[in-house]
């Protein structure tokens, strides 16, 4: 076949799918909602929790936002990139949403994000995932996060550490990939810059069961020891830390001092408590809001978690965040949605865990938590909210210039031994 | 040697014999021009989703498992390490290449990253190769999964050339002769014109010499290696063909998605490939993409079918169904509906 032939061939091609794709544009009166979290793999509980947040906002809406109706459709991945983006192809491509909302893990975040761009059409509502460069850098303009990411979740823990807990040296123990690379830049940023050292840094797989090699490897002389493992994978670290005689205080990251941890038995229990941590929720916060927000979680799904989980949370305000907007603009879709994402810029809005509004580059500005292990009259233990720390943003309050030239965040970065 | 295309009811001698002759009856020569013309017209109805995502993928899917059809189906070596030489294409074709990561991206021209990124991953699919022709039947298998899941964890932990958990991204198809391969009807036929190419070289090999000793291996390597023939040297000749083509499929692949991670090599991925291979059907070379067709469409509409706990019971259910009542696949269901038409009716005698 000639050049020339094979070119009009895709000319055609492109012509036809051209006039299928510019069906006139019918008034609608549903708005279609897709909502992608990870329903299946290792995460599938915690993908659960988060379509239980999109539901119970879309209740309490009625499902129906700016006049229209909501047609909630719902797209799975395993948590892995891959299959991120399959599910959005599928949500965007094949069943026409106009806005979604997820996904639910970080590397799933980066890719929706790079799909994002090729989709200027459909606006992206992040769900939970949290790595810092899904909006930090090179954000896409239809992408928008009304939740923090994992650093802005370590906000106040290493300055905390440092000035009331006396912690001068530590080393970390974390699980090797973006999330918890986020995390201890949260936790070191504060604590290096007043003066504290992490001194070793030891990155085990997910789902690690041997812990045997960093137990006898961490120095005698350490003040605590930094943890960013999730729930089990941390019970298991902490068990072989105490059979082989380890002692020292631990500091937790936003996913680690869970009820898993909390509801250990034995000597460890005392070892606990004093366990400070941080993240974008507190589940025994004492404020009206989230009680009833809590309330509400456990009335409308009684086979959910005791206590919505953040990522219940997470997809909660942001779905909540899209209808507050779509209510604003009645349901304007018009012009590649450009009135709602004028509009969700600049919405400032409450959530059950206080205000959160956007910064320049559509990401959330947001309240943080700051809690320590305490425990109750009849010996169960649980997070007591020691602070809150008001609208920390994604620089963690430094300059964004000075910010952005710390480099992406990685295994060796940030380091201060 | 146990292969698991081995017939179970296949009598000794000579209906055996006739039966592997005859192979399966599926329609030939011009009988496949409709479905020929079917596929090259399809992008001009089917909307960017059906081009991409169900066409476009099943068939990188189904040259994948391809490549272990031909393996398995012809060499009687069952390796589930065809995705991870997939994968390895993908991977260097990102280090060679350009991507996200431009402190371990070369930034080499597209025209020496591609032939090399298929180079290596032909060079590690020899390596299997040598490795894994020592073995055979089940232990087979273990050895590739051995392989398939030490590499899975390899790139996971290797920061300095694969990237660990995050791999790479932004990896943008070659604008080769100008053409922008991501626009959707451009990368379905792309991507045809390789399966095209991929389908009619198995078909080739099968009935080539080397592809009737490769068969004959799998029947009956003593007697093969006492007529002279080098038993090991043409089964790793096997591998690196059937990891050539995985890579071009591997490729295709990173085109599609832009980006790959160890997500996409771990053993669910690796899993998939024989789930689609046995699926089809291991007897014909159309079976892997009759298979990949079918799991795509699953994976992506069970969702819509059923409540979403429940949507992998009901690709479960499917796969298991077909496994237990057409131990051919889905190709076999076409040989048994068109015998059951043959027969008429009639009992069998």
């Amino acid at each position: 076949m000639t050049m020339l032939s094979r070119r009009s061939l895709f000319a055609a091609a492109a012509a036809v799918s051209l006039a299928v794709g510019i069906a006139p544009a019918q008034a609608q009166d549903t708005i279609k909602l897709g909502a992608l979290a990870t329903l299946e793999g290792a995460f599938a509980v915690l993908g659960q929790d988060g379509m239980r947040g999109v539901k119970l906002a879309l209740q309490q809406h009625d499902y129906m936002a700016g006049g229209k109706k909501i047609e909630l459709i719902e797209g799975s991945s395993d948590a892995s990139p891959d299959s991120a983006i399959r599910a959005a192809r599928k949500l965007v491509e094949q069943d026409n949403v106009d806005i979604l909302v997820g996904p639910l893990s970080g590397s799933e975040g980066l890719a929706v994000k790079d799909y994002a761009k090729e989709h200027p059409g459909t606006t992206f509502v992040n769900g939970t995932s949290a790595a810092q460069d899904t909006t930090l850098r090179d954000p896409a303009e239809n992408f928008f996060r009304f939740t923090t990411d994992g650093a802005q979740w370590q906000a106040g823990l290493g300055e905390y550490a440092y000035k009331e807990k006396g912690y001068e040296k530590v080393v970390v123990v974390a699980e090797d990939y973006s999330f918890p690379y986020t995390q201890v830049l949260g936790f070191m940023n504060d604590f290096c810059q007043l003066g504290g050292k992490v001194v070793d840094k030891f990155w085990v797989p997910i789902g690690n069961k041997d812990y045997s090699s960093i137990v006898y490897s961490i120095p005698e002389d350490i003040d605590a020891i930094y943890v960013a493992l999730g729930g089990a994978d941390a019970v298991n670290f902490l068990t072989q830390y105490e059979q082989a005689g380890g002692a020292k205080p631990m500091i937790g990251g936003s996913i680690t001092v869970d009820q898993t941890v909390l509801g250990t038995k034995g000597k460890r229990r005392d070892y606990l408590v004093g366990t400070p941590s941080a993240g974008p929720i507190a589940d025994n916060w004492q404020n009206e809001e989230w009680q009833s927000f809590v309330k509400a979680y456990q009335e409308a799904f009684p086979d959910g978690f005791p206590s919505p989980s953040l990522f219940a949370h997470g997809y909660y305000i942001s779905t909540k965040a899209v209808l507050e907007s779509l209510d604003a603009v009645n349901g304007d879709l018009s012009n590649n949605q450009a009135k709602l994402r004028e509009y969700m810029a600049s919405h400032e809005f409450d959530t059950p865990t206080g205000k959160v509004h956007l910064d320049q580059n559509r990401q959330a500005v947001a309240d943080i938590f700051l809690t320590e292990v305490a425990m109750k009259e009849d010996g169960t233990l649980y997070n007591e909210v020691v602070e809150v720390i008001p609208q920390v943003n994604q620089t963690l309050g430094m300059d964004r210039e000075a910010f952005l030239a710390m480099g992406p965040v990685s295994r060796d970065n940030p380091s201060c031994p | 040697m146990a292969s698991i295309t081995e017939q179970r009811d296949a009598p000794a001698g000579e209906r055996g014999a006739e039966l592997e002759r005859r192979g399966l009856a599926l329609p030939r020569g011009w009988a496949y021009l409709p479905l020929g013309l079917f596929l090259v017209a399809f992008p001009l109805f089917a909307g960017e989703f059906w081009t991409v995502q169900i066409g476009a993928y099943s068939m990188i899917l189904g040259v994948i498992a391809l490549s272990l059809m031909f393996l398995a189906g012809y060499g009687g070596m069952v390796s589930l390490a065809q995705m991870t030489v997939a994968g390895t294409a993908g991977y260097f074709f990102a280090i060679f290449g350009t991507s996200s990561e431009m402190s371990i991206s070369l930034g080499w021209s597209p025209w020496l990253s591609l032939p090399l990124a298929l180079l290596v991953a032909t060079l590690f699919a020899t390596l299997i190769g040598l490795l894994a022709s020592r073995t055979a039947g089940i232990y087979t298998i273990m050895i590739t999964l051995a392989i398939a899941v030490a590499f899975f964890y390899f790139t996971r932990q290797n920061y300095e050339l694969f990237n660990g958990f995050n791999g790479f991204a932004q990896i943008a198809p070659p604008a080769f002769f100008g053409y922008d391969w991501n626009q959707p009807q451009l990368f379905y036929y792309l991507t045809l014109a390789v399966a095209a190419l991929c389908y009619a070289a198995v078909v080739y090999l099968g009935r080539s010499t080397f592809g009737l000793t490769v068969q004959a291996l799998r029947d009956n390597q003593r007697r093969m290696r006492a007529l002279g023939y080098h038993v090991t040297g043409h089964q790793v000749a096997a591998y690196a063909t059937a990891g050539f083509m995985a890579a071009l499929g591997g490729l295709l692949l990173v085109f599609l998605n832009g980006r790959i991670s160890p997500g996409t090599i771990g053993v669910g991925p690796v899993i998939d490939i024989l789930i689609i291979a046995v699926l089809g059907g291991l007897r014909h070379p159309i079976g892997p993409f009759v298979g990949a067709l079918a799991f795509v469409l699953l994976d992506n509409f069970a969702i819509d079918l059923i409540e979403r706990e429940r949507f992998n019971t009901v690709i479960g259910l499917c796969f298991l169904a077909v496994v237990l009542f057409s131990p051919d696949g889905l190709l076999g269901l076409w040989e048994k509906a068109r015998r059951a038409l043959a027969r008429g009716g009639r009992p069998r005698s």
